[in-house]
């Protein structure tokens, strides 16, 4: 695109993609982290997770804070103004996808005594995987703004949500296996919903980005394939 | 691509836009200066009861397309149009027209305040007394009144109706003016950068009439700032070297426009 007549403008939105793409690299940082430190029952990287999460938080701020003084100053209009407001809703995304990461890396105390059976953690690394490679996706699709990527990663959540749900029916096996797996299993149920939330905030990213492009809403119900839900209901 | 097509967005919104009527049309409308040509075969209607706003960049022909509405360019020497314009029904170049009484239908305000140098009283009723709109002491009174009432001006000028106009603030002479214009209840308002002379708050006043007119007139604006144009109309148009480069909703137009030319225009950027 063109660039502005007043080029400090300019500025201000590479200084709000900058910080974006920062985020983003930090946020699959940490979900990727606190995976590792979830599997291999490391407190240590577990902890550092915990901190990062206050980096996010401040970017996010700062983030927030550019888009408002830049609205105030240069009064956007149409693509720049979608630019600036997909930037606040991008920010919070990421910002959200940290808390996840962060809320999986306190639950690897709880679950470090416990030994995982392979099996499951490997259903939750193969989580983690596509969860982290459609952030990656989207966070790419973010640097190129293009909508037809925007689109199809949009429609490939219901993956994640797949196998989202078949960990869910495995773990309440091992549940019912043995009462003394219910704490441990709780928590990694926990860990696996927050993963299957990265991918939710990677298709929320998508339709902003898309939106930013287009000026228009993608349209369709987003493709559901989490059944979990109806796990255990009656015929189920 | 899986979004909502272009042209169902524009459906949606025509079919909003589409039950008001037509005040002016404009087709095919050409302007010459001389052997210049400042207009290019401009199509533009403009709907009753709604505020439509013209933008473009210095020389793109939007004022003069305003002044084509009550033949304003007439005054202008070698100056040409070509094409038609009707307010309501009537062709307003037609020869037998009565371009005074077209200019009571069609009235104007303009960039900078202009008020007669007499008094607040005489530039309202001046109108009206010589299109004899009224007669009596009473009927001045009250046009006089309701003018200033409608202008947003009432107040601040009731109990110094004698003094001249000349001697009011920037933006209520602006508001003396857009009273001299509704007092002779024009069925269109033609302004033409109304505000450009006005501090934010004398502004913020004549977008609030603006806004307020807007139930009993039909409004053209030609205006230089963006915001102001996406604040008080409901179709913006924008033109680029003498071309209409684009009409639509204003609510599309600042957020999605449809033509590049207008994108890089309201974004400031280059073209």
């Amino acid at each position: 695109m063109s660039t502005h007549i007043v080029s400090v403008y300019d500025e201000d939105l590479k200084y709000l993609t900058r910080r974006i793409s920062e985020m983003g690299g930090l946020a699959e940082q940490m979900v990727a982290e606190s995976v590792r430190a979830l599997v291999n029952a490391d407190l240590a990287l577990a902890q550092k997770v915990i901190s990062d999460d206050t980096i996010l938080d401040e970017a996010e701020r700062q983030i927030g804070e550019k888009a408002i003084i830049t609205i105030a100053k240069r009064q956007p209009m149409a693509a720049d103004l979608r630019e600036i407001m997909g930037s606040i809703r991008i920010a919070a995304d990421l910002e959200r996808v940290g808390d996840l990461g962060k809320n999986t890396a306190k639950r690897v105390i709880a679950v470090s005594s416990a030994s995982l059976p392979r099996q499951l953690a490997r259903g939750l690394e193969h989580l983690a995987e596509l969860a982290l490679m459609q952030l990656k996706e989207v966070l790419d699709v973010y640097a190129s703004r293009s909508p037809e990527k925007a689109n199809s990663i949009r429609e490939r959540d219901n993956e994640i949500d797949a196998i989202y749900t078949s960990l869910f029916r495995e773990l309440l096996t091992y549940m019912m296996e043995d009462p003394r797996n219910i704490t441990p299993c709780t928590h990694l149920l926990f860990c696996a919903k927050n993963i299957e939330r990265i991918g939710d905030h990677a298709t929320n990213i998508a339709e902003t980005i898309y939106y930013m492009a287009t000026g228009a809403q993608p349209v369709g119900e987003r493709p559901k394939d989490d059944t979990a839900n109806t796990v255990g209901a009656i015929g189920n | 691509m899986n979004m909502m097509s272009e042209a169902a967005v524009e459906k949606a919104l025509d079919r909003k836009m589409n039950a008001v009527p037509f005040k002016m049309i404009g087709k095919d409308v050409s302007v010459y200066y001389g052997e210049k040509r400042a207009l290019f075969d401009v199509n533009l209607n403009v709907r009753e009861n709604t505020v439509t706003a013209l933008i473009g960049p210095s020389g793109c022909g939007k004022s003069t397309f305003l002044r084509t509405l009550n033949r304003m360019n007439d005054t202008i020497d070698n100056c040409r149009v070509t094409g038609k314009i009707t307010l309501d029904e009537d062709d307003i170049y037609d020869p037998n027209i009565d371009v005074v009484e077209l200019r009571a239908r069609v009235g104007m305000v303009f960039q900078k305040p202009n008020p007669f140098p007499k008094s607040i009283y005489e530039n309202v009723s001046y109108g009206p007394r010589i299109h004899g709109l009224a007669r009596s002491k009473a009927d001045f009174d009250q046009i006089v009144e309701q003018s200033l009432q409608k202008a947003g001006l009432w107040n601040e000028v009731k109990d110094r109706l004698h003094e001249p106009g000349t001697g009011l603030s920037g933006g209520q002479q602006q508001r003396l003016c857009i009273a001299r214009a509704v007092a002779v209840s024009p069925e269109v308002i033609l302004m033409d950068e109304p505000c450009s002379a006005l501090d934010p708050i004398a502004t913020a006043k004549v977008e609030e009439l603006i806004h307020e007119l807007r139930a009993n007139f039909t409004i053209v604006i030609v205006t230089h700032s963006m915001q102001q144009a996406a604040r008080v109309s409901q179709r913006t148009a924008m033109f680029h070297l003498g071309n209409l480069v684009e009409e639509n909703d204003t609510d599309k137009m600042f957020t999605n426009p449809d033509d590049q030319r207008t994108q890089d225009y309201i974004m400031g950027r280059f073209g």
